[in-house]
This record gives structure tokens, C-alpha cells and sequence, in this order.
């Protein structure tokens, strides 16, 4: 097949297929500054006292100068906010894998009925707008008495992760062969037993997928935090970074380095990860 | 003893279902049905006053000011998603086509045309309203320096480029998403079909409209749905980028915002109505849900077809 293309290319000449590709190459480099610019100006900006800033924004920095890292780490509740959005985002992760690996199993693994309204009860969920069913989630948790109170954000947040895992992993688990749990049936295994010992290592690969899928948008979620949360001490990572960038307004530099520091944590994980991210992410619209 | 046992498992598969169903029940479906029931209601704060019928959609449709407010969020949401259809979706098609050639630095770019995406709305927010700063900001200190002193403008400050800027930082935030899925629609198209191509045409024109384009139609109805939903959803963005008001001017109203602050209320206008909040939550809600349907029913058939 290759061989087909390439003689093909060469009676078509070399020169205008570099030109085609040269020119998609042009794109694709203009394209990847243009994604990057913005993020290193960031970076670059953390390390810069504000009138360095307004003079050369595009100067290489002197990286030694950490003052506005410090003043951050000393001065502001970042560290909480950044602690609230690991204690949310990981209890929601538990939750979500648990619950969704629960109901993806019973749905993927048993034939009973009613198993298809199940399963198109979790999918309801996948692309219904849930920020505009605010105001009854907002007089929810109020009834709740969870107002103020970080549980509101984590009961949410595994709310609307469960359709996409459920829809992720039921597909999965339907895709696995019946040997091994039927064998461990003849041995007397209990059904709980052959989901724990069997089942489980196998749909790892499923559980990564969705694990990203959920992690992303629950780790910057801005919109539900804003309406459940008041207490500054709970406020996480993004909605934390609001009062952070009202207090200081005119110092660029600690405003900078705060940007960056919120950013760090998942551009550093995407950048060693970056093909799982890719596929979690995406997985949802590829399939 | 079979009958035994049939109970057993049915109990464990309820075991199973019901916490996952009940989280699902009542933070997804409850809400939302309850959104649609709180519109024909009257409120008073948090308090829910009397059976009121359809009178808080007339208000929010007919009654001024609320008509115009409506119409004008609306017409912005539809400006939005128009505009990123061409931006984020239009350039989102060709960078999954150069990225499909497997160029030299293919793998580096698709890395870097994905790490926005990651990045949270609020720090993409704040990071484009600093560089949009009229004096400070390094959009207008690179024009300035390029000696065009002209196009430096106060963007997110005047009526008539405000909403532009903040498609355009929206752009930047997402163009690497429609990119990633148009790219794996179009890897699984089959090399034979393309062998058979390049037999048929020499013109990468044809190729790409008779040949890939076509192909990519699930990619396609998968991005324009989402784009779609996301454009009439808009939220974070202009909320941090432009204020909740919308400013300047309500130039960047959009739906997403004015209900929330219909909903919450703001400081300046100290409105808060969960009544007419929840009228337009619905009314969003429907022309959403009816007009994704229609879409993506619309999209299916031209899938099929080819």
C-alpha cells in the first residue's frame, strides 16, 4: 500500500508535496506558539517584579527571583485553597470510581430486567446542562444543611461524573470474556468475591480512562463552588484564585506567579501524561 | 436450591445499583425536574409563594426590561457560537488534517494544541485579562512595538471588541479539542479508501471535501453538539474576564449569566428572583435540549448517507 503512494508522490514530483506540507507545517508551528506563548509569558512574568514586567514582558527572567512565589506561600490562604481542591477532587474520584464501577458491573456483568432503563437513566445525565438546575441543587443542599460545606461539591461532582464512567465502563466490562468468572463459579465463588478477585484488576484500564475523563473538570470547576461555598477557608483552587486576584490587583508579579502556581499542578501531570490525557479526555466523543 | 440463590444474586445486583442510582436520582434528575416545577411559582427570597402559571415566562419573554435583556444575552450567544464554529471548529479541522500528515514534530505539536484544554477556565480567564490590559498588556505592547500603534485598543473596555476578545481567549482555550476528536475521526479512516484517492485525484481540495470530510461526519456532530451546548452555556469566561453585568454595557451578556444573576443577583442591581431565574433556566434548557436533538438527528442522517 505504501509502496503504491510513494511512487505515486514521486511521479507527482517531490516539489509539490513539500509545498503542500510545508505550508500545513507553517500552520502547525504558527499554531503551537501561539498555544504556548501565553503559558511561558505566564511563567516567564511569575519570576518578575511588576515594573520588569510593564518594560520587557517577554524578557527571559532571572529564575532565582522566587519573592512572589514566597509572598504567595506566606501571605495568602493559596495553600488552603490548593489543599480544599485535593481533599474535594480526591473524594470525588473515590466516589465516582466506586459508585461507577458498582453500577457498570451490575449492568455490564448480569442480565436482568429492567438492566437497559438502567443503563439510559445514568446516559440522561451525559449532556443535560446540571448548572441550570442551580437553584433547586442550591435549595437542596440548603435542605441538606451541606451549604458552606465542602460535601455539597463532592455529592455534585460524583453526580455528574457517574454517567460518562458508567457509560465508559459498562462497555468495557461487556467487552470481557466469561471464563475466568464462570470457572470461579464452578470453584463456589461467592458474586462478590469474583467481582473483588477477578473482575477488578482487569477493568483497571477502564477506570484510568474514566478516572481523566472526571478529574479534569472537577479539579477547575469554578461554577459550583461560587454558589455552594462562602467560607473563605473552603473555597478551592479556582474559585479561590478570585478573591486571591481582587487583593492584589496592582502587583503583576505575585498575580503571575499565582496563575502559574495554580496552573503547575496539571500542566506538570499532562506533560508526563499527556497520552492518557489525551485519550480520557477525548474518549467520550471518539467512541 | 436455584430459587435461593436468584434471590441472593438479585440482591447483590441491588446492592450494586442503588447507591450509584441514588446519587444520580437526586443531585441530577430531582434538580432538574424541580427547575421546570419552581418556574410557574412565585418567590419571595427563599421562600416559594403562590401557583402563578406561566406569568414569570411572559416577563421574561414580553415584559420590559426583561425582553430586552433576553434578547440581547440571546443574540450574543448566538454571535459566540457562530464565531467559535468557524475559530475553534474551522481551525480545529485543519490542525487535525496537518496533524494527520504525521509531519516532522507531529507528536510535539498535538501536546501543545491540548495543554490549554487542561488548563481551568478562571486562570485561562485572568490570564487573557491581563494580557488585554489597554496600557500593561502584552497584546497591545507587541503592537505598539510592530509599530502599529493604531490596533492597540482598550479590548475588553469599548462595546464593539469586549465580546470579540473573549471569543477569542475562548478559542485559545479549546481549539485543541475539536482538534484531538476531527484527528481520530480521521485515523480510522481506512488506507485503502485513500490509495483509491489518490488514484481518482490529484487535487488535495477534492480529497479532503469528497473524501475526509465526509468521513470525519461522527467527529463532526460530536464537536458541533458540544460547541453548541458549551456556546449557550457560557458561564466562567466572561464572567471573569467581563464582569457579571456583562460590561461594558452588557456588550458581553450572555444567557449563562444573566440567569445567574436573575437567579443570585449581583450587588449593583440587588435583584434576586428565583422565579424568573428558574423561567429562564427552563427556557435555555428546552431550546438546548430541542435544538442539539434536531442537530444531532440532522447530523446522524448525514452520516448514514455516506
Amino acid at each position: 500500500m505504501t509502496a503504491v503512494s510513494t511512487s505515486y508522490y514521486d511521479r507527482r514530483g517531490i516539489l509539490g508535496t513539500l509545498g503542500r506540507d510545508g505550508l500545513l507545517q507553517i500552520v502547525l508551528i504558527a499554531n503551537t506558539v501561539l498555544m504556548l506563548a501565553p503559558i511561558i509569558i505566564m511563567v516567564f512574568s511569575a519570576f518578575k517584579t511588576t515594573p520588569q514586567i510593564f518594560q520587557s514582558p517577554f524578557a527571559i527572567p532571572d529564575f532565582t527571583q522566587v519573592g512572589n512565589f514566597l509572598r504567595i506561600w506566606t501571605e495568602t490562604n493559596f495553600l488552603r485553597y490548593l489543599l480544599n481542591s485535593f481533599v474535594v477532587t480526591g473524594a470525588s474520584m473515590v466516589l465516582i470510581l466506586t459508585l461507577g464501577t458498582m453500577a457498570a458491573y451490575a449492568i455490564g456483568r448480569y442480565a436482568f430486567t429492567g438492566s437497559n432503563f438502567i443503563l439510559m437513566f445514568f446516559l440522561a445525565g451525559l449532556t443535560l446542562p446540571l448548572k441550570l438546575a442551580i437553584i433547586p441543587l442550591f435549595m437542596l443542599m440548603r435542605d441538606l444543611s451541606i451549604l458552606n460545606n465542602q460535601l455539597s461539591l463532592i455529592f455534585v461532582y460524583t453526580a455528574m461524573g457517574l454517567p460518562t464512567t458508567v457509560f465508559i465502563m459498562t462497555g468495557f466490562i461487556r467487552s470481557l470474556p466469561n471464563e475466568l468468572e464462570d470457572a470461579a463459579r464452578m470453584d463456589g465463588a461467592s458474586e462478590a468475591r469474583i467481582m473483588w478477585s477477578i473482575m477488578l484488576p482487569l477493568v483497571r484500564p477502564a477506570m484510568v480512562i474514566a478516572g481523566i475523563q472526571n478529574v479534569v473538570p472537577i479539579w477547575n470547576d469554578f461554577f459550583f463552588p461560587l454558589v455552594f461555598i462562602q467560607n473563605d477557608d473552603l473555597k478551592t483552587l479556582p474559585q479561590g484564585l478570585t478573591s486571591f486576584m481582587g487583593e492584589y490587583t496592582t502587583d503583576w508579579g505575585v498575580l503571575f506567579s499565582g496563575l502559574t502556581l495554580s496552573a503547575a499542578p496539571i500542566i506538570i501531570i499532562y506533560i508526563v501524561l499527556s497520552k492518557q490525557f489525551i485519550a480520557g479526555m477525548t474518549s467520550g466523543a471518539v467512541k | 436450591m436455584p430459587k435461593l440463590r436468584m434471590t441472593g444474586r438479585g440482591l447483590w445486583i441491588t446492592l450494586l445499583i442503588v447507591p450509584p442510582l441514588a446519587f444520580v436520582a437526586l443531585f441530577i434528575v430531582y434538580p432538574i425536574i424541580s427547575a421546570f416545577a419552581y418556574a410557574f411559582f412565585d418567590w419571595q427570597g427563599l421562600r416559594r409563594g403562590g401557583f402563578v402559571g406561566l406569568e414569570n415566562f411572559h416577563t421574561v419573554l414580553f415584559v420590559e426590561p426583561y425582553r430586552s435583556w433576553t434578547i440581547n444575552a440571546f443574540s450574543h450567544n448566538l454571535i459566540v457560537f457562530f464565531a467559535l464554529m468557524v475559530l475553534q471548529n474551522g481551525l480545529g479541522f485543519l490542525l487535525a488534517y496537518a496533524l494527520w500528515r504525521e509531519l516532522p514534530g507531529a507528536r510535539f505539536h498535538r501536546i501543545a494544541v491540548f495543554l490549554p484544554v487542561v488548563l481551568s477556565t478562571i486562570i485561562v480567564a485572568y490570564l487573557f485579562k491581563l494580557f488585554l490590559h489597554p496600557l500593561f498588556g502584552v497584546v497591545n505592547i507587541s503592537l505598539r512595538g510592530i509599530g502599529l500603534d493604531w490596533l492597540a485598543q482598550p479590548w475588553l473596555g469599548q462595546g464593539g471588541t469586549a465580546l470579540w476578545a473573549l471569543i477569542g481567549a475562548q478559542a485559545w482555550h479549546m481549539v485543541g479539542f475539536p482538534t484531538l476528536v476531527f484527528l481520530a475521526g480521521m485515523q480510522r479512516i481506512p488506507g485503502e479508501i485513500l490509495d483509491a484517492a489518490r488514484m481518482e485525484t490529484e487535487s488535495e481540495w477534492v480529497k479532503i471535501t469528497k473524501i475526509v470530510w465526509p468521513l470525519v461526519a461522527p467527529s463532526a456532530t460530536i464537536v458541533f453538539t458540544l460547541l453548541f451546548v458549551g456556546a449557550f452555556n457560557w458561564f466562567e469566561l466572561p464572567y471573569i474576564m467581563a464582569g457579571l453585568d456583562g460590561s461594558p454595557y452588557g456588550s458581553t451578556d450572555v444567557l449563562g449569566l444573566y440567569f445567574y444573576r436573575t437567579a443570585f443577583g449581583n450587588v449593583s442591581a440587588g435583584q434576586q428572583d428565583f422565579g424568573l431565574g428558574s423561567a429562564l433556566a427552563v427556557l435555555i434548557f428546552i431550546f438546548i435540549a430541542a435544538f442539539a436533538t434536531f442537530m444531532t438527528l440532522r447530523l446522524r442522517a448525514r452520516e448514514i448517507q455516506v
